[in-house]
């Protein structure tokens, strides 16, 4: 399901370059409404040409976020600079960003060319610029034929390009995508995606996307910040948030997961034994972690990284359950597989589909061994 | 031409008059009459039918005695007008059609100089209405939820007194001895009252005030359904917000502009107790020009000539609206 960014070569993770300044500094923002705290003391930094996703369920704070970003809504407290400019008290009509909205927002009584001409009219650029960049606009989204069409001709994804070309024309320092994809058909989401890579990779624009689709958050970003309750709970690459989350929810939250709760046995520097009831074993995890000795704690499994075999595996003291098939989804490119463990556990697997038709397939019912390599797991405290 | 039943037939012709011409024109006689049998056996004819008998009984039957006696001449008799059809040599039935009253509509300047100033009076009203109206729609529809209902009350709640007590009521406003002028006297702004009844003044007051609501329905209609992420988006693109609101929410409300406007203009332009009652020698409205051919001289077919005249005036003038509306209408 991941997609990972070829790295590009200047802009390479400049987020871990402490030296690097950052493009967009968000420092301890918060925003209320009445006594609803939306977004609760966040700070962030983003780096220039970053495509960045802002990811959570609805009500997390991740479009409140976004609304300060633009200017629509001015922080309660903490404050917001881009480009080194704090944008306090800047309306949304002196920002240097521009925003691809939810609903598109494109103006109906105006054709595609004027609604994507509209930014640069209210800059009074000259007419031959205006033409010229609106033309150019249209032809990197491919709508250069339907110039005079109106809003209300044109398809969902031509809509959803109209908009994107309409809030890139003025290459704004930063470009805010309220859930770009959302109202694409799967098909289209995915070719879109890819198309906008390519746009952000081409015009070097930064790019802050909300969206509740991981999914979408995946292959797009470069780094992604989970959001929950009003707050970033962890900011990291799509690979560090799916191998390494830190915490149960965005463990949770990210892809499937089967979380074993346990008990820490035995620990050294480079390894953990946790004894959980969950699972019916013992886990051993091939690292060192910093928590005490018998602390609760939980370990993440993803399911593509569980194997399933009729046979035992070789070590059969850890990382490994007996368990029934208790249910099997065809999803063509995989079969997801609900194994009943003894201890009354359900555990998800996914197998590729290598083969198109094997004999001996494993089937309902069958009695079957689940076990997974110690790196693996990874523990959660929290 | 009373006031209270002018409006809404006026409307419901258009609207519904014509899907009934176009079958009419399509179809053959015998196609119709099975078409007609086929709708009142399904039990939907009977429903649509009401309205369609409705109109014909009340609205094409009284136009078609209107339009005959237009072309009719005028005697001193019981009724004061001829007959169209006449039997001559016993043999030939002779349809008798007199065109002297519409030509005399044209040679007397009373009559070109009254429909001139009824539209002059019912444009003007009508831009006075727009004026004041669009600030209170678009406050009515930004107003808070909660809020707009009881706005909207308060914009219909005058419809639950008397249109004449109404009229009325501003004569004792407007009068030299009225309510504005004493008050003005005893605050001492004035040492003689200003004379405002029966002038233009009084009837562009009276007509401003009674037709108001006409302008308000509609355009709140429009401006509350119009997506406020679009003024984000215009703000968002180096808009400032009037900007916005001039290349946005006045484009977008035009629907709402040339309805309003028309509701208050059609009207308006036949209007009579209005002039009647406020309105002086100055103004000659031919709406008044009609009652007076009608009741004073009962010169019936002069009138009836006036009527149809002014009857097409209104029908261009709503073929235009409707082209403009759908003009406006088209990227909804």
């Amino acid at each position: 399901m991941q997609e990972s960014r070829k790295p590009e070569p200047t802009a390479a993770e400049p987020w871990k370059d402490p030296a690097a300044v950052p493009y967009i500094r968000i420092q301890d923002v918060t925003k209320k409404f009445g006594d609803f705290i939306a977004v609760n003391r966040v700070s962030l930094n983003v780096y220039k040409q970053e495509l960045f996703c802002l990811l959570g369920g609805s009500g997390c704070g991740k479009s409140t976020l976004l609304r300060m970003l633009a200017g629509f809504e001015e922080p309660t407290a903490g404050s917001i600079f881009i480009d080194g400019q704090d944008m306090a008290g800047i309306p949304p009509y002196r920002r240097p960003v521009n925003m691809m909205f939810q609903s598109y927002a494109l103006f109906p009584h105006m054709t595609v060319q004027d609604n994507v001409a509209f930014g640069l009219k209210q800059d009074h650029k000259p007419k031959r610029e205006i033409l010229d960049r609106v033309a150019a606009m249209l032809d990197l989204v491919k709508l250069a034929p339907f110039a005079k069409r109106k809003p209300h001709q044109l398809s969902g994804g031509q809509r959803q390009r109209v908009a994107l070309a309409r809030s890139l024309v003025k290459e704004p320092k930063l470009l805010l995508l309220d859930e770009p994809l959302g109202a694409l058909d799967r098909k289209l989401r995915e070719s879109t995606q890819f198309e906008l890579m390519n746009i952000q990779d081409k015009l070097g624009v930064t790019f802050i996307v909300v969206t509740h689709d991981q999914e979408e958050a995946m292959t797009l970003a470069t780094r992604i910040g989970v959001m929950n309750l009003g707050q970033i709970v962890q900011v990291g690459t799509p690979k560090e948030i799916y191998e390494f989350p830190i915490s149960r929810f965005v463990a949770d939250f990210i892809g499937t997961v089967n979380m074993f709760e346990g008990r820490i046995v035995d620990e050294d520097n480079d390894y953990v034994r946790i004894a959980s009831e969950e699972a019916g074993c013992t886990i051993f995890i091939n690292h060192g972690v910093a928590a005490p000795p018998n602390a609760q704690l939980c370990v993440a499994v993803r399911p593509e990284k569980i194997s399933i075999t009729r046979e035992a595996p070789a070590n059969t003291a850890e990382n490994c359950a007996q368990g029934i098939i208790d249910g099997i989804a065809y999803m063509g490119d995989l079969s997801v597989f609900n194994v009943k463990l003894d201890s009354g556990k359900l555990v998800k697997v996914t197998q590729p589909n290598l083969i198109r038709h094997a004999e001996d397939e494993i089937t309902w019912d069958q009695r079957v061994w689940v076990h997974w390599d110690p790196a693996s797991g990874v523990v959660l405290t929290t | 031409m009373s006031r209270q039943g002018y409006l809404p037939l006026g409307d419901q012709l258009a609207v519904s008059a014509e899907p009934l011409v176009r079958r009419l024109a399509g179809i053959t006689p015998v196609r119709l009459l099975l078409n007609l049998l086929g709708r009142i056996a399904t039990g939907r004819g009977p429903v649509i039918a009401v309205p369609y008998f409705w109109l014909i009984l009340f609205f094409m039957v009284p136009f078609l005695i209107v339009l005959k006696i237009s072309f009719a001449d005028q005697l001193i008799a019981q009724p004061p007008y001829s007959s169209l059809l006449e039997w001559t040599g016993e043999r030939y039935l002779t349809l008798k059609l007199n065109v002297a009253n519409y030509l005399f509509l044209g040679q007397d300047p009373l009559y070109w100089k009254a429909y001139l100033r009824s539209v002059e009076i019912a444009f003007f009203s009508a831009l006075i209405c727009l004026v004041i109206g669009y600030p209170m729609a678009y406050a009515m529809a930004r107003a808070d939820r909660s809020l707009r209902g009881l706005l909207l009350m308060l914009v219909v709640l005058p419809f639950w007194t008397s249109f004449l007590l109404r009229v009325y009521a501003w004569i004792g406003l407007l009068n030299n001895t009225g309510v504005i002028n004493n008050v003005l006297l005893a605050l001492g702004l004035i040492d003689r009252p200003i004379v405002m009844m029966r002038t233009n003044f009084a009837v562009y007051i009276g007509i401003v005030y009674s037709y108001l609501p006409f302008m308000i329905l509609p355009l709140y209609a429009t401006l509350e359904k119009m997506d406020l992420t679009l003024l984000e988006a215009a703000e968002d693109l180096g808009c400032r917000p009037f900007k916005a609101f001039l290349t946005i929410t006045l484009p977008l409300s035009l629907p709402g502009i040339i309805a309003g406007f028309s509701l208050v203009f059609i009207p308006a332009l036949g209007e009579f107790v209005i002039p009647d009652l406020l309105g002086g020698t100055e103004t000659l409205m031919i709406g008044k020009v009609l009652w007076d051919e009608f009741f004073s001289n009962r010169a019936w077919p002069i009138a009836s000539a006036v009527a149809i005249a002014m009857l097409s005036l209104v029908l261009l003038i709503m073929v235009f609206q409707h082209w403009l509306q759908r003009r406006a209408a088209e990227p909804a």
